[in-house]
């Protein structure tokens, strides 16, 4: 530090800007200079919750892009079934990580949103099909994949009515295919007409749509026009007369009436739009909040005691140098805390370890100073002398070795950000950033203050002060 | 002095010690996996009462839904009983139908504490791409390394050495993890995964701490031998391997281990004896192996086996 006052100076900013950023207060100053409040984000294994992975049907390929498109309709949709804080992000190749705090079962809520949601007016010229019939159209590709998860699986409509089972089953015809989901303007819920209807799901089509469904409907009245939702049939009406306004209703009819639920989950589905993949639960998780939150306090707790006796121990083995490295560590740990909260990094057990593994190394480098400065000490030097000889001995062992773990810590978080591992992910990002936080406090906070110790501690004193 | 390096064939004897049994355990049972590498799902269910099924009523349970794989472990907490049931993938649906059995017939307040599936295409590139991360993350330490001591003969051989000891840190792991499965039931899974890439992190940062004081020695001290040299570095950098190592980072974790949350307690005994394993090996295994690899000394293993431990 050839300039004592820019050092002291750019100390004291840092102090502040982290002291700042950490305590609570001062909201007003903080939403003036960063426009937000500063909370912890905690993550799902410390505050309970629930985890899926989605994926893409094996051996389908498909780009970032579309994922991205997928991950926001997603998003889109849950926020739209009113389930809050949820998020979903792109992992990886294929994969989709959507996390829902605070929620256990979200099953449900996945079942609707996973929908492919791929909604199809289609020609069935004389055919009547029932409600729940599987079927081939001419168009999309991209529902091949899909259509193979579903076949295998018994359509859950056609439970306890075992006569007309042959006839849900997928007929060989394809059909033609006359206007899809994507000429939709707009959705909304009518409640049922009279008592023994279920709701319905009214649409408007965009003036092209219009055009077509018109087209269609004047030279095919008589003829049936299914509306099939993942080529499903949903209901298959049969065309009374030409529909010109663009204007429609879906609903279902006896057994298969919706409730409001169902009719609002339509809506939902249909309104934010198709997914451009049919998507697949890969993993899911859930953590209770109670073991979360017993994780937790009990973990901070014992990281207390543990610091404790670490201190003790810096204190009592190396005196006054072990005071210092007491304050430099406990600005370690606030500036970290700092970063967590402006980045911010979600915080999850993993992290924590990183976090830990981040101290050790702060102490590391302490610790190898003091020894070398120690070693100098002993050979006779004066203490100005020891201090910085010390710093320039431990130096290149402090700098390889921390840099060596940031290495190590980049592969790792690109490992856990190629697939789905956001545990591997907060492990990595947290002991990066400790690490470069550590070898920063080393170079500035330790040093810079042991620099400015030193002419108060005299060298007759030094068996007093280094503990040698 | 002490003499570190002149025992160098019996500490590598320890180490085969410690880890052969280990070795031993996985080479009969397989690797303890975890639902996380193999696929499947986990449930976590607490009972409160008195009335907890046994294992084979909750296996009986999972046949009569057509899972025949269910492998149930039980532990107590306090008054609390704990189910651990393992088998392969359980729809949502399932699962809601086993729980709701085991409210109606045995305890109406089971806290639901876990329910993990994952599918086998997940669970193959987890193994794959962890086994991967570990291997780029060796090749770059050996290259760092390697570029950091450049200016010390045969610089490559630091590198090397660092991550031979890395692996002995990672069999140690291992070998703690089949022999933890065998007395408390542990299982590799995504945290066990979390602790060993932590070992594998300090175990390299170490090393490089070590290597350092023989780094700096090279230029301060010509006259002596190379083993006399890597001795004599080892015996300057005790005090601080001790000092980081035992006095600090081995108490926070001791600390966590002991006082911390459930969760954390099989994490924190790995990395506790992962870490010091990654000192040890610093000192024991990464520096002999440096003067074993100088003096060539394997040209004399199999020759006669008396001159050689001198």
């Amino acid at each position: 530090m050839h300039n004592k006052w820019l050092y002291r100076f750019f100390l004291l900013t840092i102090i502040c800007v982290v002291l700042l950023i950490v305590f609570p207060g001062f909201d007003d100053l903080k939403s003036e200079l960063f426009k937000r409040k500063f909370e912890p984000v905690l993550g799902l294994d410390l505050r309970g919750g629930m985890q899926i992975v989605l994926q893409a049907p094996e051996g389908y390929a498909i780009d970032q892009e579309t994922l991205k498109v997928a991950s926001m309709i997603l998003e889109n949709r849950s926020n739209a079934l009113g389930v809050s804080e949820v998020n979903f992000q792109v992992a990886g190749d294929n994969y989709i990580v959507g996390e829902f705090p605070g929620l256990e079962n979200v099953n449900e809520v996945i079942d609707v949103i996973k929908q492919t949601g791929m909604l199809e007016f289609v020609d069935l010229g004389d055919d009547y099909l029932l409600p729940g019939t599987i079927i081939h159209t001419d168009y999309g590709i991209t529902l091949d994949s899909h259509e193979s998860e579903i076949m295998p699986t018994p359509i859950p409509l056609t439970i306890g009515q075992p006569d007309i089972d042959v006839d849900k089953s997928s007929t060989g015809k394809t059909y033609h295919t006359v206007i899809t989901g994507a000429d939709l303007d707009s959705v909304s819920i009518a409640p049922p007409q009279n008592p023994s209807e279920g709701y319905i799901v009214l649409f408007r089509l965009k003036p092209e749509g219009t055009k077509l469904f018109a087209d269609h409907t004047k030279n095919n009245t008589g003829k049936i026009l299914a509306i099939v939702l993942d080529k499903e049939v949903i209901s298959a009406p049969v065309i009374s007369q030409p529909i010109e306004n663009g204007e429609g209703a879906i609903s279902g009819s006896g057994e298969n009436a919706f409730t409001l639920e169902n009719a609002n989950n339509l809506r939902v589905t249909l309104f934010y739009g198709t997914l451009p993949v049919a998507l697949e639960i890969a993993e899911s998780r859930v953590v209770g909040p109670s073991l979360g939150q017993d994780s937790l306090e009990k973990s901070l707790l014992a990281g207390l005691i543990g610091f404790s006796i670490v201190c003790l121990f810096m204190a009592i083995y190396y005196r006054a140098p072990g005071v210092v490295a007491i304050i430099s560590i406990m600005f370690f740990t606030l500036i970290n805390y700092a970063i967590y909260l402006l980045i911010p990094i979600t915080l999850t057990l993993p992290g924590i370890a990183g976090f830990l593994l981040g101290i050790g190394s702060a102490l590391d480098a302490n610790i190898l100073q003091f020894e070398r400065i120690k070693e100098e000490l002993r050979r006779g030097r004066s203490v100005g002398q020891a201090i910085d000889l010390g710093w320039r001995r431990a130096w290149p062992s402090i700098r390889d070795s921390n840099l060596a773990t940031i290495i190590t810590s980049a592969i790792l978080f690109w490992f856990g950000s190629t697939f789905g591992a956001t545990i591997v992910k907060g492990f990595a990002l947290t002991l990066a950033l400790g690490v470069s936080v550590s070898l920063i406090s080393a170079l500035f906070i330790t040093r810079g203050i042991l620099n400015s110790l030193i002419p108060l501690l005299k060298d007759r004193d030094k068996t007093k002060w280094f503990g040698i | 002095m002490m003499n570190i390096l002149g025992k160098r064939y019996v500490f590598f004897g320890i180490s085969f010690l410690l880890i052969i049994p280990g070795l031993v355990l996985i080479v009969l049972n397989g690797l303890p996996l975890s639902i996380d590498f193999l696929g499947g799902s986990l449930v976590e269910l607490e009972f409160n009462s008195q009335r907890t099924p046994s294992i084979s009523e909750i296996q009986s349970l999972y046949e009569s839904i057509g899972i025949n794989d269910a492998q149930v472990q039980t532990s107590n907490e306090k008054e609390k009983e704990i189910l651990f049931i393992k088998s392969s993938s359980l729809e949502q649906n399932q699962y809601t139908s086993i729980v709701s059995h085991l409210k109606e017939h045995y305890d109406e307040h089971i806290v639901e504490r876990r329910f993990n599936t994952v599918g086998p295409s997940i669970s193959e590139s987890v193994t794959q791409r962890a086994l991967l991360a570990i291997l780029v993350s060796s090749i770059a330490v050996v290259l760092y390394i390697t570029f950091s001591f450049r200016r010390v003969d045969h610089a490559f051989r630091y590198g090397v050495c660092a991550v031979i000891a890395m692996i002995h840190d990672i069999l140690i792991v291992i070998s703690l993890g089949a022999i933890g499965s065998q007395v408390f039931g542990w299982q590799m899974d995504s945290l066990f995964l979390t602790a060993l890439l932590t070992v594998i992190g300090f175990s390299t940062q170490d090393k490089i701490v070590v290597f350092d004081r023989i780094r700096e020695n090279t230029s301060l001290l010509r006259k002596i031998s190379f083993e006399q040299l890597v001795n004599h570095s080892i015996i300057q950098s005790l005090q601080r391997s001790i000092n980081t190592q035992l006095m600090t980072v081995e108490f926070l974790l001791l600390s966590l281990a002991l006082f911390g949350g459930e969760t954390l307690r099989e994490m924190c005994i790995i990395l506790l004896i992962g870490l010091l394993s990654g000192t040890y090996s610093s000192i024991f295994i990464a520096a002999p192996i440096l003067v074993v690899w100088e003096n060539k000394e394997w040209e004399n293993w199999f020759r006669n086996p008396h001159n050689s431990k001198a």
